[in-house]
């Protein structure tokens, strides 16, 4: 194989040096460059999907719901309505005749069958199009049936995921500011940008509380219309994956003055950090930081020494990292890190100019740094740095698995929970997994 | 409870996948090509998602990437791009374009745009990659519609008008007769089996498409820009004069049938059978096949010898008499553990006849035949495979989804579940096993060597499912008995 990457993408993939760093971003996909980036429609089903007494309908044909049914390991603890696929699967007719009169009846027909608490109607490309008036049908039947029905602007090609983020935040906005705040603790916070993925929000509100914390609305995991309505009560939000629900924190921060912090909670650095910030924020009330300080304690007690075995076999090891949002790749150059291994490439989907220098401040020389990226780059990386292991989603694996690399899940589907404290020790347990398998030292690569 | 009734419009979790996939599955079964959607990004990163979810492969589908300014001004210059950036990237010999909803919607021209390309990018030499182009709006049809619709446009773009003219020698002169199989969407596993039967009958077959390797390659040392295999090109280009075609599918629409456009355009006999699934559908199969080396227009080139044959009534190559006579046996051992058992079958169409024919041969009643295709043709093709061993027939449901088969399911009680892997929710429901066949597998892995097939892949079928009920009534047994 040869020739890495086309002319047109050269300034999006930079080689850690003494040099400033240059770096392309925030831009469309390159047409036929087989970009591992989605559409505006992901990232608004993305975000709102784990609501889970909420209706999810996509106006559009089948393709837009039929692959996003049931794909994510968003857990609830309640209803599961989240996890069917509702569509109109538009007909030519109504792509001639137009899809209101379609889309008014299914969504009658749904909320009459399922009763839930809120509907949000996915717009996807040929919707926009045709131009139906999403916003007229929704008012009409939110008005008929007595519960927010919202439109999510997620035409396809309306730009990348982070349009898709921004549109969901819009639609979760209009709920926000709705519901009663009475009772809710000064020492309160919402959770935004974590999606409960095996569980792992629970984790985390097990540690809020722990601390003595409130938590008012998860946004979105495990997620109920009823807490978001009323999210507007907590004393600070906690926002998570920046990209996907920073635009919501912005503006219930302009319009309800909630002040605003960043966190991960992916490995053991970052999941203390987010845990101090948070009683840091609540310091009047210093019992919160000796609580977190004992907890912190008591969770690196356990996990340190387990920890180690794992660091023993590891050392030195090559990681490289491909993700969606670039947060993540942040706790993960770190994460790895702590097990002792060295990253070696790292790059993400829609990371942004702030995202890519952060990365090149905490990586080291020679490290490659790129941006919507493709398999044949990636697996040139692969190739030219001798990578052990490689960290991405399901578009990824199989590029790893070709070369004969390990390989670590950290997919939206996962069953793992890679968050916490507790996650660390999971993220380190999948990568020995794979990292140490005898199946490495038998294929063509290694065995020659 | 069908959509068919005017009072039911909304659709939840359907039984069909979107029509540009089908696409994109056929033309990853033609050698050095590289399929490629005419829309925006999204569509092909949640197919490539998809597809990598079943087969556990790598599949590149390129996109033209389309933005906002390209929906209202036309997606011909990021159309133009992509391909340019494809060729460069990928040296494909083939780029296999499908339309999306998209492009459909905003009227974008392929066939105008493919032609100014060429003019304005092609050295009009053999250095080209071949484009392929195929309308696949997602608002009609499902995906194999799709899959059909790439398959006829690569025989009606590709296969030679003139021989002669072509430069091509004929078939006769390079290798002895050979027929054109069209098999529709099956799995890898199975494709390997058809070559296997295909050269017992000393048959040389252009299978089209032929994703046996480019989704199921072995590991490699390296990515490939394209992997290995598929159907030769050169291949395609010959399939006009071959001496007769087979077409797999009781179901599929005339307009979309390769086989059909063979016959009228080229005089190529054809032949349209089920899916050679269960005892009797491979059995016309292998009949045909034995007819058209015995008897047929290629008597004279491959006859088979009588002493090939085990049994000169049954005119099978050795191996495949010796392998029907096994799983007729196989039938016979487990016929009571089978017997007065119903099942829900559900899937593409012609998956659905071949499945329900198989099942009625091994005694199982379907009770409900379930798709989200709407060809019109199920019901009939059901009745035609097992109306002579089925006591009564079983209900019909055309351009479905899970809802409605959920729905009738649970009045139907029936004691297995078989189709992909998108039923499992509602076997979990029920409370009974699923057996996974076809496409997609999700929660499995290897969904690309379920073998469903000829003799054999009817044996490892039923295998599989006599074991599931055996095993099921062992694990609900109060005494757990260790021998049957």
């Amino acid at each position: 194989m040869e020739a890495t990457a086309l002319e047109a993408r050269q300034k999006q993939i930079w080689c850690k040096d003494d040099n400033p760093m240059v770096m392309d971003c925030d831009k469309d996909s390159l047409a036929g460059a087989v970009s591992q980036r989605a559409c505006v429609f992901c990232g608004s089903r993305v975000v709102l999907y784990p609501i889970a007494d909420a209706l999810h309908l996509v106006h559009g044909p089948i393709g837009c719901a039929v692959y996003t049914w049931d794909i994510r390991g968003a857990l609830s603890s309640g209803p599961e309505l989240h996890r069917l696929s509702f569509s109109t699967d538009m007909q030519e007719r109504d792509v001639i005749f137009g899809g209101e009169k379609k889309l008014y009846r299914a969504l009658v027909e749904l909320i009459d069958r399922h009763a839930p608490a809120a509907a949000f109607v996915y717009s996807t490309c040929i919707v926009g199009i045709i131009g139906d008036d999403l916003e007229a049908v929704c008012r009409q039947v939110s008005a008929e049936k007595g519960i927010p029905v919202l439109p999510v602007q997620s035409e396809g090609f309306k730009g990348n995921k982070r349009a898709g983020y921004q549109a969901a935040c819009l639609a979760m906005r209009r709920l926000v500011g709705t519901g009663d705040t009475a009772g809710i603790s000064p020492y309160s916070i919402n959770i935004l940008g974590d999606f409960n993925l095996a569980g792992e929000l629970w984790l985390i509100r097990d540690y809020f509380a722990r601390m003595g914390v409130e938590v008012v609305a998860n946004i979105t995991g495990d997620g109920r219309v009823a807490d978001i309505q009323r999210a507007h009560g907590a004393a600070l939000n906690v926002v998570q994956c920046s990209g996907a629900t920073m635009d919501l924190a912005t503006m219930m921060k302009e319009d309800f003055g909630i002040p605003v912090i960043k966190v991960s909670y992916f490995g053991i650095e970052d999941m203390a950090a987010a845990l101090y910030a948070v009683a840091d924020f609540f310091k009047q009330e210093p019992a919160i930081m000796a609580r977190t300080k004992e907890l912190v304690r008591e969770e690196l007690a356990t996990l340190l020494p387990e920890l180690e075995q794992y660091r023993r076999d590891l050392q030195g090891k090559k990681a490289a990292i491909y993700v969606g949002g670039a947060f993540k790749a942040f706790s993960l150059v770190k994460a790895f890190r702590t097990i002792g291994m060295e990253v070696v490439m790292v790059g993400s989907q829609t990371g942004t100019a702030e995202d890519y220098q952060e990365l090149a401040d905490i990586t080291d020389p020679g490290t490659i740094i790129v941006d919507d990226s493709n398999p044949l780059e990636l697996a040139s990386f692969l190739r030219d740095k001798k990578v052990d292991l490689f960290v991405g989603g399901v578009k990824e694996r199989p590029i790893a698995y070709k070369l004969g690399v390990a390989f670590c899940d950290h997919n939206h589907e996962r069953k793992e929970i890679l968050a916490g404290f507790a996650g660390m020790l999971n993220f380190a347990r999948e990568v020995h997994a794979s990292v140490m398998s005898p199946i490495w030292r038998l294929l063509p690569r290694r065995a020659a | 409870m069908s959509k068919k009734t005017p009072d039911f419009v909304s659709t939840t979790n359907a039984c069909k996948l979107c029509r540009p996939l089908g696409a994109v599955l056929a033309f990853r079964g033609v050698a050095g090509a590289v399929p490629y959607l005419h829309g925006s990004q999204g569509c092909a990163t949640y197919m490539r998602r998809y597809i990598i979810s079943h087969f556990n492969e790598p599949i590149d589908i390129a996109s033209s990437s389309l933005g906002e300014k390209n929906a209202i001004y036309g997606g011909g210059a990021n159309l133009k791009m992509g391909l340019k950036n494809v060729t460069a990237k990928y040296r494909p010999e083939l780029i296999g374009i499908a339309t999306t909803c998209l492009t459909e919607t905003i009227g974008d021209d392929l066939h105008q745009l493919l032609g100014e390309y060429r003019r304005e990018f092609l050295a009009g030499d053999q250095s080209d990659p071949l484009l392929v182009r195929v309308s696949t709006p997602s608002y009609a049809g499902s995906h194999m519609e799709g899959f059909h619709g790439a398959v006829r446009a690569l025989v009606e773009q590709l296969v030679d008008a003139d021989a002669a003219e072509a430069g091509l020698a004929t078939d006769k002169e390079q290798a002895g007769p050979v027929i054109n199989l069209l098999p529709g969407l099956v799995s890898p596993a199975d494709l390997r089996l058809l070559k296997e039967i295909m050269a017992e009958f000393q048959l040389s077959a252009t299978i089209l498409p032929d994703i046996s390797e480019t989704l199921d390659g072995p590991a490699l040392d390296d990515y490939p820009l394209i992997p290995q295999g598929g159907t030769e090109i050169c291949a395609i280009r010959r399939m006009g004069r071959a001496e007769a075609s087979i077409e797999f599918g009781r179901t599929l629409p005339e307009p979309l049938s390769a086989a059909g456009w063979l016959a009228s355009k080229h005089g190529v006999e054809c032949h349209r059978l089920g899916l050679p699934l269960g005892l009797r559908e491979t059995d016309r199969f292998l009949a045909l096949l034995a007819d058209l080396t015995n008897t047929g227009p290629l008597a004279a080139g491959a006859r088979l010898r009588d002493s090939q044959l085990r049994d000169s009534r049954s005119s099978l190559p050795p191996f495949q008499a010796a392998a029907r006579g096994r799983l007729l046996d196989a039938m016979v051992d487990g016929h009571k553990y089978l017997a007065g058992k119903q099942a829900v079958v559900y899937g593409e169409e012609d998956l659905v006849v071949g499945l329900v024919s198989l099942l009625a041969e091994c005694g199982v009643r379907t009770v409900l035949c379930a798709s989200g295709g709407k060809s019109g043709k199920l019901a009939a093709a059901v009745k035609e495979v097992a109306a002579d061993l089925l006591p009564e027939l079983p209900e019909v449901e055309e351009d479905c989804d899970f809802f409605d088969i959920a729905a009738r399911a649970r009045q139907l009680k029936p004691d297995l579940l078989i189709g992909h892997s998108k039923g499992y929710s509602l076997a979990r429901e029920l409370g009974i096993p699923l057996i996974r066949v076809g496409f997609p597998i999700h929660d499995r892995l290897g969904g690309q060597r379920i073998l469903h097939l000829g003799y054999q892949g009817a044996q490892q079928l039923f295998d599989t499912i006599v074991n599931t009920v055996i095993a099921r009534k062992q694990d609900d047994s109060p005494v757990g008995y260790s021998y049957m």
